[in-house]
């Protein structure tokens, strides 16, 4: 599907064009030829899941990266920016995911900052708390603007940000993912301004993972996927479903390759307990999860499904209270854990697979066996005092199960290769013999042969007794993998998948489903809140329901 | 072909770094030995030996503590001030006999040291502010307890602990000696010591690991409050004197300096006591080479900072990893 290009009278039709950008690092592709095209006067969506190169084409295009090749032409010259400021001044703004103004200064300074008001060689207070007032007025912020920044609220504060953006005579406005910190009506709020900036004819790069979102306030639309654009158009041609599948890079409605995968596709052991192994109920974190409440129980991997940001690693994270939740309980073997955290989470049988596995899960610089037995330490020893003899069964026995590839345990683990460090941590799991295991992306990031063993010993545990859940943004590997699987979109389950209805096709739907009720935000996810905890059927006809909407280009 | 060749260049510059870093100090300590022998072989006599093992061993005391802090990716720098608070109460507890005066010394360094940690552990305020607001305090309240001038300190226990001898050594050289060998062996055997350098390399994935990650901040800075302190007693002994104006200070410098020198990264995840031995000695005989030879001491201050940036170059590796 290509763009229908306007034939405009000028002979360029956009304020920005991209042509054929590829950036490597260290040898890894992270932009692969890309085009991309902005017109003014348009709100445009990027979108992509994990590593498809959003962030880097953003980067090089504000002058944070140089390109290898390819050129960046603003209003029809072709530019090459060192700094993001040379970018800001020759009109691309940006405005980052977390605030990036000062906190300790005032509202108004930071909306001059740079290019203060000057009255006799100093600068003009007066004039500069009055311009700063009427300013945020516009946007729907009434604050003191003498006042320092940080004790304005998140969603004032983005607002104080995109107002210096498009004060700095702006013609190109990036936001990436503005609304990851706001509450709906500030949301809203902000959806109004991106509307004004488009009447004033600013082109608007709007990065979401919030479909809601682009379909409300986005005109057209390019995907990404693996450091290429995959398509770019008007985004009212292109259904929920169709806009997921070019994400994930599915063709809609194949038949899925069997076996793909070294999952064993049969089901693991019926669930003939009544209890589940974990049990998580009304689990909510401000903006990030709301209600979410899922069940494991002993010998079945239930997989947990989502876009990027539907709240998949915070909802792990929440269960062992790596993260602290606002509400919410969680059951092992049905007895509440208290306080929780992730030592408690531990003791009471829960472990969890982080999935950034350099900042959360190897020690680098020590070695492999001390890096399996790192969670076991207590148990190693005997009045602090560890016991080499114990390290060495257990080191030993984990080396040899999962066949670790090191060439002794006294190895570092930064030198092993991803796959081996991910069984290291593997190890350090499962030598803490836990009832409840849970896996984020357990197979990111290495080698193929590590990753059909991975697979492979997933099944066998499950199969061996133990409640897992199986986070993963592969298709493939969460549907062969997984018994049933729990759909998350925007922080609230959004519907269950079980037995038969785990397919591609099923998952697909329920991730491109629209919200009950068309509002989004808070109203929807209350009575999803109710839907996902008692009937998962009625959730789950409910989210098919809503598809046959998709295909009249909702907005 | 040129890119394998950059490649094995840049490997052997890297593990020449790695080694720098493990046995460089060594290497320098021989050295350096050497030299100073060359030029005037009394530097052997054990007389002159004594003399360095009197100023090496609070330092290393202190040092030891410090390299532990370091190895969690902290900063003490109240050791100094803890020299000057144990020094304070010495004379105001000595009545009651040399050993409740000890104790109550090394317990105001365990409390130090506990106040410090729980800002660390539960305020999340950074080590080098943490300690430094009570490096500032305890130096403040020290000097109150004291009064203006240094109180002569008579009692013949402490002076023995810090000027006799066990087998020709000072009993002062065998408490650091049996101070480091301990730590040695915690780092080595003991969960605690395998716990601190995991913390020290990647705090968010010990957290998820379990690891009791306040206990262990807050158990450093203690043993550093209580090394320090007792070091504070010691140097009381030795110079038959509390002044806690003046006693300890820059201590914090001189313990840095060694641990650094002795090849533990500030960067944290590892703690080489050997090394810290090594590396505190080191800037001790350095320091009185060259003031034996009657270098200006500004041109002995220049050449520590010299030896230190060296030092930290050679840790280097650790961070571009």
């Amino acid at each position: 599907m290509s763009a229908t290009q306007l034939p405009e009278a000028g002979e360029d039709p956009y304020v920005l064009e991209a042509g054929g950008l590829a950036k490597s690092f260290a040898g890894v592709h992270a932009l692969r030829g890309v085009d991309f095209a902005l017109r003014a006067g348009e709100v445009h969506a990027l979108v992509g899941e994990n590593g498809a190169g959003k962030s880097t084409l953003i980067k090089v295009i504000t002058g944070v990266y140089r390109p290898d090749t390819g050129t960046v032409r603003l209003a029809g010259k072709e530019r090459s920016f060192r700094t993001p400021l040379e970018a800001q001044a020759a009109g691309i703004s940006t405005i980052y995911q977390e605030v990036n103004l000062v906190p300790l200064m005032s509202v108004a300074r930071n909306l001059y900052l740079g290019r203060e008001p000057r009255r006799l060689g100093l600068v003009d207070l007066r004039a500069m708390h009055r311009g700063a007032t009427e300013t945020l007025e516009r946007y729907g912020v009434r604050a003191d603007v003498a006042r320092p920044l940080h004790t304005l609220g998140l969603g004032a504060q983005q607002m104080v940000a995109i107002a210096r953006a498009v004060q700095t005579e702006a013609r190109v406005v990036i936001m990436d993912e503005p609304t990851s910190s706001l509450e709906t009506r500030e949301a809203h709020t902000l959806f109004s301004v991106i509307r004004t900036l488009r009447e004033q004819g600013i082109a608007v790069v709007f990065v979401s993972h919030r479909l809601d979102e682009l379909y409300e306030i986005c005109d057209r639309v390019t995907v990404m996927r693996d450091g290429g654009v995959v398509h770019t158009g008007e985004l009212a041609e292109l259904s929920r479903l169709e806009l997921i599948s070019l994400m994930l890079g599915r063709e809609q409605f194949t038949v899925r390759a069997e076996g793909a995968t070294a999952f064993d596709t049969a089901s693991h052991a019926a669930r003939g307990d009544s209890r589940p192994a974990l049990r998580a109920e009304g689990l909510d974190m401000r903006h990030r999860l709301h209600g979410v409440s899922l069940d494991v129980y002993a010998g079945e991997v239930v997989g947990l499904g989502g876009l990027l940001g539907a709240g998949r690693s915070e909802t792990a994270k929440a269960i062992i209270g790596a993260l602290p939740s606002d509400g919410g309980t969680v059951e092992v073997d049905g007895k509440r854990l208290h306080r929780r955290s992730p030592a408690g989470a531990m003791r009471s049988g829960v472990v969890m697979l982080a999935e950034d596995r350099k900042a959360e899960g190897i020690i680098p610089s020590l070695s492999v066996r001390e890096n399996i037995v790192l969670a076991a330490l207590p148990r190693m020893s005997r009045a602090g005092v560890l016991s080499a003899q114990k390290q060495d069964a257990v080191v030993k026995l984990f080396m040899d199960r999962l066949r670790i590839k090191a060439s002794s345990p006294q190895q570092r683990v930064s030198d092993l290769s991803g796959g081996n460090q991910q069984k290291v941590l593997l190890a350090r799991w499962l030598c803490m013999n836990p009832k409840v295991l849970l896996l984020d992306e357990p197979t990111r990031g290495i080698d193929l042969g590590a990753k059909a063993e991975v697979q492979t010993l997933i099944d066998e545990l499950a199969h061996d007794g133990l409640a897992v859940l199986l986070i993963s943004s592969e298709l493939e590997e969460l549907i062969e993998g997984s018994d049933r699987i729990v759909v998350l979109k925007d922080g609230s389950v959004v519907g269950h998948l079980n037995g038969d209805e785990v397919t591609e096709d099923r998952l697909l739907h329920a991730l491109a489903a629209v919200p009950a009720d068309a509002a989004r935000g808070d109203q929807a996810s209350i009575s999803e809140r109710g839907a996902a905890g008692v009937s998962a059927p009625a959730a789950e006809e409910s989210a098919a329901a809503a598809n046959p909407r998709d295909e009249e280009h909702e907005r | 072909m040129t890119s394998t060749t950059w490649t094995t260049a840049a490997l052997s510059r890297d593990r020449l770094l790695r080694s720098l870093q493990d046995y460089g100090v060594y290497g320098a300590l021989v050295v350096l030995l050497v030299v100073a022998v060359a030029l005037n072989t009394g530097f052997l006599s054990a007389g002159n030996w004594r003399v360095q093992l009197f100023q090496l061993s609070p330092t290393l005391l202190v040092a030891l503590g410090m390299a532990l802090v370091i190895g969690t990716e902290g900063i003490d720098l109240s050791v100094g001030a803890v020299i000057a608070l144990a020094a304070a109460v010495v004379p105001l507890y000595i009545g009651y006999g040399p050993w409740p005066a000890l104790g109550i010394a090394l317990l105001l360094g365990a409390a130090s040291g506990a106040v410090g940690g729980s800002m660390i552990a539960f305020a999340g305020v950074q080590p080098i502010v943490a300690t430094l607001a009570l490096m500032i305090g305890l130096r403040g309240l020290a000097e109150l307890m004291n009064g203006d001038a240094a109180k002569p300190v008579l009692d013949s226990t402490l002076l023995g602990l810090g000027e006799n001898r066990v087998l020709g050594v000072p009993v002062m050289a065998w408490i650091a000696l049996a101070a480091a060998v301990i730590a040695a062996l915690v780092m080595r055997l003991t969960t605690f010591g395998r716990q601190l350098v995991a913390i020290g390399d990647n705090r968010s994935a010990s957290r998820l690991a379990g690891l009791p990650v306040r206990r262990v901040l807050i158990t450093v800075y203690v043993i550093s409050g209580v090394l320090s302190a007792l070091a504070g007693v010691l140097i009381v002994g030795h110079g038959a004197e509390a002044d806690p104006a003046n006693q300890g200070l820059n201590m914090e410098l001189n313990a840095i300096t060694a641990v650094v020198v002795g090849g533990t990264p500030l960067s944290g995840g590892r703690v080489r006591v050997l090394g810290t031995v090594a590396g505190a000695l080191f800037m001790q005989l350095i320091t009185a080479v060259l003031t034996q030879h009657n270098v200006h001491a500004s041109y002995t201050q220049i050449v520590e900072a010299a030896i230190i940036c060296f030092a930290v170059y050679a840790s280097r590796e650790r961070g571009t990893r």
